[in-house]
């Protein structure tokens, strides 16, 4: 694909200005760039992997919580990260669409030869030997559900699925190895299907909104909730056994990471994973103190550096949580207000003239406008995902789906603010001699000035949220404590980048608020500052 | 020095209705013509061909005994001074700079001190009212500042579209008077649309009655009063007359 020259350009501009430079290829001191999948069991293990490399004399960057298996998978194909942790069962299925003979997918050690091998084939990607546990999808039902409808198996569950509502994760409902494949093999046809985050499925069916979800094997809520995770009786599900995916490119650069994170392979088993998990998703544990901890226990890291700043969640005030995270908090607004500022200033230097040119031709000016509009109403989290082919992912993606954004409440304002200026002043400025141009600066431009400013300002508004969607490819910026939190189902994670992005929102709907006013036509000024005040 | 005006044998429709049909019109230089007449008669569209709003599609348009084509229409305006029913000065600058516009356009040498003897011509103190915007100018105020605009660069025509339209009687009939005394004084020619037939004897020297694109009867008031060529005319005449009449009992 070739990307437009802008793109590129802007992309450098920020990479240069955030000091992120993933395709700064052959230095020797570049850092390791670790990723993670939006789910508690994958930060953790991004965490460990870090830390593992760190305590080797690494440097890391940490990119957890990329999107989903497309975005993350997509980031990795892309070089944007070098390393993040992936299961077999899912390379099989939703990233190859490969199918194999029910004999061979009975035996995990020949399901991930056939994917390390075809991996390396076609992505250039590289599978390290298994970490030692598998973590397979577990489609759980609370006791009572499962006594009521006499459920045990996934059989049971079809033939029941008529009168339940189940709950499934949005990557589980699309994939092949997930809905789609159980409503093939099994029949299962639920009543109703409701897409859930993460975070909320297991209270969503302690709750009793939804009958049924979608679990993994490891996970450490399965046992908090006493659920029943039904048995697979026609081996539907692959195996999944979790591995560290690596770049081809890692291991010419940096061939000690690659032996470093090996270390891990064998390591884990599935009663320490669902331990893990438990320290993390139940108990609230910081995710950097589990993985040190473990580390430890492993014999990988030597004690002497405790990580000991985490203080354990619940026993300090909110306000305490948020000072221990200041630095970082004070980084991620800035590259927030950087993504947000780069795409709003690109926006205007497009959506300006665009209306302006649309105000000369009105025939093309609701048609151009509309499909302006049209973009407003896709999803923004689906914007991001229809780039990663084009762009794929970090803060090029992230820019031009914000910049999309933007543009139609710019172009909107621009448009009619200047179709509807005083149309008296204009008809008496063009019929004492004045050029078109003439008209446009000293009449049109002036009188329209706070239509479009407030267009600048929806936008602005906008994208200072839509950017928090950014972490899910991987540009960063406050969304990424809200995506981590969803993901680890802690709330308090979730607030400390809700909280600051809303506030920056306020804070640059203020800013902008000045210069409407700063930019209001004389006339305007002088009467604002005596009777009117601005409401917004 | 004033520039006479001529319409020669002039068509134009929009669309399919006829808004002009064979005018032929002449006004001398230095005299006040009015176009008198109701709405859709084309008085207005006549007035816009001067300068170029409107291009008729067949006939000819004369300025300065000039076809209008002759010249770019930016240029031509300059030269023609033009007040709207709505002013339409710009709300964003003062008084003094919307009055200095054309002087300005037409690059003259002190626009400022060319806007400010046409604000003392119009009777508006400069000190008073030169630094106001026009929304904090009362309506007859703002005509008057329109009134400037349309002098400030000395044309040698104004046309004036509806000027007083707006207005309340008091303020019409002062305003009315202030552009008779000035239009003598700098014996300019004058254009004027106006759908008052008393206002246009008041400020014209010859009457066009016009009605459905075409020119029903042209001549002074006396000849319009003492000879109406049509029943339209003779109507006219008699319900300003009923107005009259009605003031006086």
């Amino acid at each position: 694909m070739k990307r437009s020259r802008l793109f590129v350009v802007l992309n450098l501009v920020v990479a240069v200005s955030l000091g992120a430079q993933p395709d700064a290829a052959r230095q020797d001191d570049r850092p390791v760039v670790v990723a993670s999948k939006p789910f508690g069991e994958s930060y953790l293990l991004c965490e460990m992997f870090a830390q593992l490399l760190e305590s080797r004399g690494m440097t890391v960057e940490r990119r957890p919580g990329l999107g989903a298996t497309e975005i993350a998978f997509g980031a990795l194909r892309t070089g944007a990260i070098d390393v993040y942790p992936e299961y077999t069962g899912t390379g099989l299925i939703a990233i190859l669409h490969d199918s194999l003979p029910d004999s061979v997918l009975a035996d995990p050690r020949a399901v991930f030869a056939h994917v390390a091998k075809r991996f390396a084939e076609e992505f250039q990607v590289r599978w390290l030997p298994p970490l030692g546990f598998q973590n397979t999808y577990a489609i759980a039902v609370t006791r009572t559900t499962a006594n009521k409808y006499r459920l045990r198996t996934l059989s049971d569950l079809a033939r029941e699925s008529p009168h339940l509502t189940a709950g499934f994760t949005a990557d589980f409902i699309g994939r092949n190895d997930g809905l789609v494949g159980l409503s093939r093999v099994y029949g299962l046809h639920p009543r109703a299907v409701r897409p859930l985050a993460p975070a909320v499925k297991y209270q969503a069916l302690a709750s009793g909104a939804v009958d049924v979800i979608d679990g993994y094997s490891t996970d450490g809520l399965l046992a908090r909730y006493d659920l029943v995770t039904l048995v697979d009786d026609r081996h539907f599900f692959p195996p999944y056994e979790a591995a560290a995916l690596v770049t081809e490119r890692l291991q010419s650069q940096i061939p000690a990471a690659i032996a470093t994170l090996s270390l891990l392979s064998g390591r884990l088993d599935e009663n320490t994973m669902r331990r893990l998990n438990r320290r993390v998703e139940v108990d609230r544990e910081d995710v950097r103190t589990v993985a040190a901890d473990e580390l430890k226990i492993l014999g990988l890291v030597g004690g002497a550096q405790v990580v000991a700043t985490t203080s354990r969640p619940g026993r300090s005030g909110f306000g305490r949580y948020l000072w221990d995270r200041r630095a970082n908090l004070a980084a991620l607004t800035l590259r927030h207000l950087l993504l947000v500022g780069l795409a709003l200033l690109a926006a205007v230097l497009v959506a300006v003239p665009l209306g302006l040119f649309l105000e000369r031709t009105r025939r093309l000016a609701e048609p151009t406008i509309g499909a302006l509009g049209v973009l407003q109403t896709i999803p923004s989290i689906a914007l991001l995902a229809f780039m990663i082919p084009f762009l794929g992912v970090g803060v090029t993606p992230a820019l031009v789906a914000l910049w999309l954004y933007a543009l139609y409440p710019i172009a909107r304002g621009t448009y009619t603010g200047v179709r509807d200026a005083d149309p008296d002043a204009v008809a008496a400025a063009e019929a004492l001699g004045t050029t078109p141009v003439q008209r446009l600066l000293w009449v049109r431009l002036p009188l329209a000035a706070p239509v479009i400013m407030a267009g600048v300002r929806t936008a602005a508004v906008i994208t200072v949220g839509a950017a928090t969607l950014a972490a899910f490819i991987g540009a960063g910026g406050l969304g990424e404590p809200i995506v981590a939190g969803l993901a680890l189902a802690d709330t308090r994670m979730i607030l400390s980048g809700a909280l600051p992005a809303a506030a920056l929102a306020l804070a640059v709907d203020g800013v902008l608020a000045l210069v409407e006013r700063m930019v209001a036509p004389a006339h305007r000024r002088r009467a604002s500052s005596v009777q009117e005040r601005p409401t917004g | 020095m004033p520039t006479p005006l001529a319409a020669r044998k002039v068509s134009h429709h929009f669309g399919s209705v006829v808004a002009l049909d064979d005018v032929s019109i002449d006004v001398p230089a230095g005299r006040s013509v009015a176009l008198v007449g109701e709405s859709g008669s084309g008085k207005t569209t006549l007035l816009r061909c001067f300068n170029r709003l409107v291009e008729p599609q067949r006939g000819e348009i004369l300025v300065g005994d000039k076809d209008v084509r002759t010249q770019p229409a930016v240029l031509l305006r300059r030269g023609i001074g033009y007040v709207q029913q709505h002013g339409g000065l710009l709300p964003h600058w003062r008084v003094l700079r919307n009055v200095a516009l054309v002087p300005m356009l037409q690059e003259m040498p002190d626009p400022t001190d060319a806007a400010l003897q046409a604000l003392e011509l119009v009777g508006l103190s400069p000190s008073g009212f030169a630094h106001r915007f026009p929304h904090e100018l009362s309506g007859g105020q703002r005509q008057r500042v329109a009134l400037a605009r349309s002098i400030a660069a000395k044309p040698g025509v104004i046309l004036l579209d509806e000027p007083f339209g707006a207005l309340d009687a008091i303020s019409r009939a002062d305003l009315q008077e202030s552009f008779d005394a000035m239009r003598r004084d700098l014996s300019v020619t004058t254009l004027l649309v106006t759908h008052d037939l008393a206002e246009a004897g008041r400020l014209a020297d010859e009457i066009v009655v016009m009605r459905a694109g075409r020119v029903e009867q042209n001549g002074t008031m006396r000849t319009l009063i003492s000879a109406p060529a049509t029943e339209y005319v003779a109507r006219l005449i008699e319900r300003a007359r009923a107005g009259l009449e009605a003031l006086s009992l």
